[in-house]
């Protein structure tokens, strides 16, 4: 318990604690970045811009065109609000967000479940000085607000809270500050910062084999015909447009399709760059004191601290073109951060593609054990290349079937046919290559996993993670077989598996990495 | 010897050793039924409705009233049989799935919740549903069509012992 009369810490300032020390539930309230205020309404502003653009362009007069104006009114107004009626504390045992006018909600979250702290700047924020603030909690599994958010603080708060909860966390043992002095008190060192990898420009190059540009120009499409939509312009037939494609209807098939192709290839390389560039320009990743940071982006900067003791694992993955070039990838696997697709944009990304063995260095160094990384894979014998084969085959059959079906019967022409002929050689590599990634192995705490050949990815989970087993077996794998064993963890993707393994090696090695969990379940040997 | 020496080095699963209630498998064919029931009434009126074509309403509805008794008559009993569960000081195992088998164990000390759940017809039954979950969204065990007192007495132990034990890895 605090004295009364203790003072009360309102002062944002990089040396002071934002932890209030004051049990007062009314106290200790904090708002956010006043500036804030201004960015909202540019921001909405420049989501309208293509739209504009538009109506101003093509010299349209239309009523409708100016209904998304009330719509940024209308977020503006929100923001405005948002800002009135927002407002933080952090005490020695929650953070707390209290939002809300007439109806108050208060979001509490105690501070021993705080996983990750992500902070993004985005373009405006970064001019105003601005950060965005998400705490990570390990509660939610996939729900779509995960953790909390403080859109904006000032980043000398940011970065102040960021300290303050990952490193100076008030545990049990430590003394809760009871004396007023505390406003005195020097910020607690900083800890030793290593660095693991920082980001080469000659990373660059792999760019254009992660097909990153693919969103970009996705996003721009949706942006471009969403735009055309509100300002009711028809960009397939707009003079621009149909010049191009006089153009090509007046070359041969052949030479317009190899054009198109070679445009699209190039459109999408530079796409790639211009994303990867935007996302990854000055990455670092570094290990300070018990937590890593990951700090990366050109425009948009983010950085994502993630709590080492919540850390229980890493995903190392190989997408085909990327492999093909001797690159990868990697992802940690925590909780309260978003995996799987999309997860290279998340907070969760390790290492953006560079090469495959800068990015192993820097798993092991993560793991702080070379072992997962190098250890060879136990394959999973013939029933699960069988399995491979007869999968992939199979849809490549029925694939080539329904395509030489066109060309027979509905007098596609013969290319077709050729096309669904060459589906099956390609079947035959993928269930080659399928097979050649299957593989696990449990070394030095790790269990190991892979599997994949379009995106190759190998999980190296600690046996600490996994907090339980699930074995399937599909009615087909019966017959093989085989099962497919899941090891259930509360980080990353929830759980991950050994697949097509026989029920004998999947299970010796789930043992090793929970003892005395499964072999009480086990066939004894008296039955035998 | 070598056999011995074979099963300790090559370990499976045991199916886990408790069956359910044996009233789930009315209670499965009574809730099976309705689906059934529906698709033959709808079959009988488009019989009625539809003057020509006769024999082919026959052959269908006869195949229609073949598969529902087959479904009602197999699938309880082979349900009842797959559904399995089990616990031990310190796990829980489950077995469920007749075309698809799917085992579940989770350790005891890394329980996050123990609910039990009973729909309407469940009630006239007197059986119950228990639910246990861990930190992974991955890992619910499910427990279906338990004797209400057997589910009772299982959440009262399981919530005991949790309160009891420290950390779910998250």
């Amino acid at each position: 318990m605090t004295e009364p009369g203790t003072p009360v810490r309102v002062d944002i300032g990089p040396d002071q604690m934002l932890t209030t020390t004051v049990d007062d539930p009314e106290q200790g309230w904090r708002r956010l970045s006043i500036r804030m205020l201004l960015v909202h309404p540019v921001m909405e502003l420049m989501r309208f811009i293509p739209v504009l653009v538009l109506l101003v362009f093509f010299n349209r007069r239309d009523q409708n065109g100016f209904w998304p104006l009330l719509a940024v009114g209308a977020f503006v107004a929100l923001g405005v609000a948002r800002w009135f009626t927002t407002r933080y504390r952090v005490t020695p045992t929650q953070v707390q967000v209290r939002r809300g006018l007439l109806s108050k909600s208060t979001l509490s979250v105690p501070r021993d479940r705080v996983r990750s702290v992500d902070m993004t700047r985005h373009f405006m924020h970064r001019l105003l000085g601005l950060t965005r603030l998400t705490i990570g909690t390990g509660q939610s599994d996939r729900q779509k607000q995960d953790g909390l958010q403080l859109d904006a603080l000032t980043s000398g708060a940011a970065e102040q809270l960021r300290r303050e909860l990952l490193h100076e966390r008030p545990g049990i043992d430590v003394p809760r500050a009871a004396s007023g002095g505390a406003t005195s008190a020097p910020v607690a060192a900083v800890p030793r910062e290593t660095v693991i990898a920082r980001f080469q420009t000659s990373w660059v190059r792999y760019a254009p084999f992660t097909l990153s540009g693919l969103t970009i120009a996705g996003a721009a499409i949706g942006l471009v015909a969403n735009a055309a939509r509100q300002a009711q312009v028809d960009i397939l037939n707009a003079g621009p447009v149909t010049e191009v494609r006089h153009d090509l209807n007046r070359l041969p098939v052949v030479w317009a399709a190899i054009a198109i192709a070679i445009l699209l290839l190039a459109i999408i390389a530079i796409l790639s760059v211009v994303a990867y560039v935007l996302a990854a320009w000055n990455f670092a990743l570094t290990r300070v004191g018990g937590t890593l940071h990951v700090s990366r982006g050109l425009v948009t900067t983010r950085s994502t601290t993630i709590e080492e003791r919540r850390l229980r694992g890493v995903e190392f993955s190989e997408p085909l073109l990327l492999r093909a070039v001797h690159g990868a990838r990697a992802v940690a696997i925590t909780t309260g951060l978003r995996v799987g697709r999309g997860a290279e944009r998340g907070g969760s990304m390790l290492m953006p593609a560079s090469p495959a063995g800068e990015v192993r260095a820097a798993a092991d160094a993560v793991l702080r054990t070379p072992e997962p990384n190098s250890v060879p894979l136990v394959p999973h014998g013939a029933s699960a290349r069988r399995r491979r084969f007869t999968r992939a085959l199979g849809v490549a059959a029925v694939l080539c079937a329904a395509l030489v079906a066109l060309w027979f019967w509905a007098s596609w022409p013969v290319w077709v046919a050729w096309l669904g002929v060459a589906m099956l050689p390609v079947g035959a590599l993928l269930a080659a290559d399928r097979y050649r990634s299957l593989g696990h192995a449990y070394v030095d705490g790790f269990l190991v996993t892979r599997q994949g050949s379009v995106v190759r990815r190998r999980y190296m989970v600690h046996s600490d993670g996994i907090i339980g087993w699930n074995e399937h077996q599909s009615f087909f794998q019966r017959r093989s077989g085989v099962v497919t064993l899941h090891a259930t963890t509360a980080a990353g993707s929830q759980s991950y598996e050994i697949l097509d393994v026989t029920p004998q090696v999947g299970l010796a090695v789930a043992d090793r990495a929970t003892p005395g969990l499964l072999n009480q379940f086990f066939v004894t040997g008296d039955r035998a | 010897m070598c056999q011995d020496f074979l099963v300790t080095l090559a370990p499976t699963l045991r199916p886990p050793a408790h069956l359910v209630s044996r009233r789930a498998i009315a209670y499965w064919t009574v809730r099976a039924l309705p689906a059934w029931l529906v698709l033959i009434a709808a079959q009988v009126i488009w019989w009625l409705a539809d003057s020509n074509g006769g024999s082919w309403h026959v052959i269908v509805l006869a195949v229609t009233l073949l598969l529902a008794a087959a479904h009602l008559i197999i699938m309880p009993q082979w349900r009842y049989r797959v559904h399995r569960w089990e616990t031990s000081p310190d796990a829980v195992y489950t077995q469920s799935g007749w075309f698809n088998q799917e085992r579940r164990i989770a350790p005891i000390s890394r329980i996050q919740t123990v609910d039990s759940h009973r729909g309407p017809f469940e009630q006239i039954f007197g059986l119950a549903n228990v639910t246990v979950t861990t930190a992974s969204a991955a890992g619910p065990l499910h427990i279906h069509g338990l004797d209400l007192q057997v589910a009772q007495q299982l959440v009262h132990e399981l919530t005991t012992i949790t309160q009891a034990t420290e950390g779910d890895a998250t």
